[in-house]
């Protein structure tokens, strides 16, 4: 059967291998495009979330490539996220496809559908639960290593001397991370891209400017949503860190760290309840970036999402009480990347002018 | 002793559950204040101190209290999360945040009440509520019972009163003070419209500027989520795969499938706000339902800061226009004109 997935940074890389594993003919959709996002936005409801209109057009081109199934994720709310699958089919089906979106929702909650949905799979690709189980685990060493490389990246590219090798090194990794299969190919490879991307000649004496980026996770972790913020920023010398990665998306639902209880804890003064997605977290970790001595903290979130508006409604607070600054911006299908980048540079010299009077 | 005054929006939950707190807080022997109905006042003050992406429920409810907190003594903000026991339904997040949202955007605020509503865990879940609101306000013993006993006796029949077609503030007049109902002026109607959205939408003339009044002068007869009968409403459940996470849009889903399936009326409007997030899902499922089940003619109306009556009535007499022309001729003939 021919199967697509959603395109979430660089994790269809790790998912196109399990779905090949799982004995499917895995169907990845082109990394989203302009045309992608005008797909999405003609045929998406106008004020759903970025989100849901990239993955809306991700899966309208899957199904022109032949998918015939498509597997997400879900989730149980009150984000709107975990409902895509279901207005998504219903889209799909009203253009006359008869494309099927299988939503996996959390597994605690809907375990008997969970396993249900998963057997399925197996069984219509003549494997075994065995099988399915070898499979996974390349998979998860997969996403690891790519998240390992993608936030290595992000540490090197303020330093790098000359401007933009970060990212074409960072490309090549990419397309060295697709070859291996098995567990120890993936991790020598990933030894390989690591070394390339420590080579990068570098100048360690610069003091970057320091800055967290928080928001919805999905932005946060799409370069194609977030217009590539966090390498507009390295190239600019900035240091960021950012909130969420792959590895945060696929754990929430299975258990809760400690990190993520500090970053609640941290929001109780001023948000008391969740509110879905990630809106307390936005909160509790623009606290402890204060806290950890970052220059400033940038929120980038979809145009009207609801959690997300509600933090950018208490961050005003929280930057005055605890002195950090904190830029919000919400991202739509008329984002350019000059008003992004013009925006940050402004923010950029803000933050400058800040430490060196601090400094003087 | 002079009376405690507590403060209460005129907007939001209001619209659903005031009767409840207004019974409840004058048992107890206090005094429940409510904001003016809205006006463009509350509404500037309220786009004025809220974060500009919010929707516009939300930026009326931030008015409604920079409008109320210098008159009262308490502002009461419940923190509506789950009024029923269903696991994956709670309110919009705007709701969920909505007292921390208030409290770090408006300054010089007075003592804040914001008791969360959940209602899914446990027995009598609403009775442990009252009595830590009552608590809050050193109310304590057998009184707070009686009050809250009452409170619920007042709410049913407000619901009661909901259910036969009474406009919300009609309704909460009759409840709360026990005045007789008296009955309204009959119009000729000839044509039944489904008006479908949330409450505080629904039923505050200011925002959706005098709908109803103007429905009946046109000779239509409007239908709402509330005159659904309640064990029909739920029973709409089976056509959604999953049910939404939200209460107020399950209700308006739910009773969208009810006009649809089970009392066919000549059409369906849908009143939304401008910038809510729920809605973008729902208006899509209305529409594709609406027009998936034997072509239910269907219209979206957004309200936002700037709408105007002339914008929404004419979209409404054309809507109705279409409507009358479409029974005055068999829907397969074609067009003589075209």
């Amino acid at each position: 059967m021919k199967i697509s997935f959603p395109i979430m940074g660089n994790s269809y890389l790790a998912f196109k291998q399990l779905v090949k594993d799982l004995g499917h003919e895995p169907i990845v959709a082109p990394l989203p495009t302009a045309r992608t996002m005008s797909l999405g936005t003609m045929y998406s409801p106008e004020f759903a979330c970025i989100p849901f209109k990239i993955l809306l057009g991700t899966y309208l081109e899957a199904i022109e490539m032949g998918a015939e199934v498509i597997v997400s994720s879900g989730g149980h709310g009150p984000c709107r996220a975990g409902y895509y699958g279901i207005l998504q089919q219903k889209i799909i089906e009203d253009l006359g496809y008869d494309t099927k979106i299988i939503i996996f929702d959390s597994f605690a909650k809907t375990y008997k559908e969970f396993i249900s949905k998963l057997s399925w799979l197996i069984k219509t690709g003549n494997k075994s639960w065995w099988q399915l189980y070898q499979a996974f685990k390349p998979t998860w060493a997969k996403l690891k290593a790519l998240d390992e490389i993608e936030l290595l990246s992000h540490d090197i590219r303020p330093f790098e001397i000359n401007t933009g090798e970060t990212t074409r090194v960072y490309r090549k990794c990419l397309e060295l991370m697709d070859e291996p299969v098995t567990k120890p190919q993936i991790l020598e490879a990933k030894e390989v891209c690591l070394k390339l991307l420590k080579d990068i000649p570098q100048d360690q004496s610069r003091v970057p400017l320091k800055i967290g980026i928080i928001g919805e996770i999905y932005v946060l972790i799409e370069p194609f949503a977030n217009l590539d913020i966090q390498a507009t920023l390295g190239e600019m010398g900035v240091y960021t860190e950012r909130a969420m990665n792959l590895f945060h998306w696929l754990t929430e639902n299975t258990k809760v760290s400690h990190q993520e209880k500090k970053i609640i804890k941290a929001a109780q003064p001023y948000l008391r309840e969740k509110i879905g997605g990630h809106g307390i977290n936005s909160i509790g970790e623009t606290i402890i970036y204060a806290e950890r001595g970052f220059n400033g903290v940038i929120q980038i979130a979809p145009f009207s999402c609801i959690p997300e508006i509600v933090a950018k409604g208490i961050l005003p607070q929280v930057s005055q009480d605890h002195g950090i600054p904190v830029m919000t911006i919400f991202l739509d299908e008329m984002m350019g990347k000059a008003g992004m980048q013009t925006r940050l540079e402004a923010f950029v010299d803000l933050l400058q002018q800040k430490r060196d009077y601090k400094l003087a | 002793m002079t009376q405690l005054k507590i403060g209460f929006p005129r907007t939001l939950f209001y619209f659903l559950y005031y009767p409840f707190w207004y019974t409840f807080f004058h048992e107890l022997d206090c005094e429940l204040i409510t904001s003016q109905p809205t006006t463009q006042h509350s509404l500037n003050l309220g786009v004025a101190e809220t974060v500009n992406d919010a929707c516009l429920p939300i930026k009326l409810y931030h008015g409604h209290v920079a409008e109320l907190k210098d008159q009262v003594d308490i502002m009461f903000m419940p923190r509506m999360v789950k009024v029923r026991k269903m696991e994956t339904e709670v309110f919009c997040p705007k709701f969920l945040g909505l007292p921390d949202m208030v409290r770090n955007s408006i300054s010089g605020l007075p003592r804040i009440i914001d008791e969360k509503i959940d209602l899914s865990k446990g027995r009598k879940p609403l009775w442990h509520t009252c009595k830590k609101i009552a608590k809050k306000i050193d109310k304590s013993g057998v009184g707070v019972w009686l009050a809250y006993k009452k409170a619920q006796r007042c709410q049913d029949k407000f619901h009661k009163y909901l259910a036969l077609g009474m406009g919300a503030q009609e309704a909460i007049d009759v409840a709360v003070s026990g005045r007789n109902f008296q009955e309204p002026k009959k119009y000729e109607t000839d044509i039944n419209l489904a008006i479908l959205g949330y409450p505080y939408l629904i039923y505050d003339s200011f925002v959706n500027v005098g709908m109803f009044e103007r429905l009946s002068q046109m000779g239509i007869k409007p239908w709402t989520v509330e005159m659904v009968p309640s064990d029909r409403l739920e029973a709409q459940a089976k056509y959604l795969p999953k049910s939404l996470f939200w209460h107020f849009s399950n209700r308006t889903m739910r009773a969208t499938y009810y006009y649809l399936h089970e009392q066919r009326v000549d059409g369906i409007i849908h009143v939304t706000a401008f910038g809510c997030g729920p809605d973008a899902m729902v208006d899509k499922l209305m529409e594709l339902d609406a027009k998936n089940t034997g072509k239910m003619p269907f219209l979206t109306l957004s309200l936002d800061e700037q709408t105007g009556e002339a914008g929404i009535y004419t979209r409404i007499e054309a809507f109705v226009d279409m409507l009358r022309y479409r029974r005055g001729h068999h829907e397969n003939i074609i067009s003589h004109h075209g």
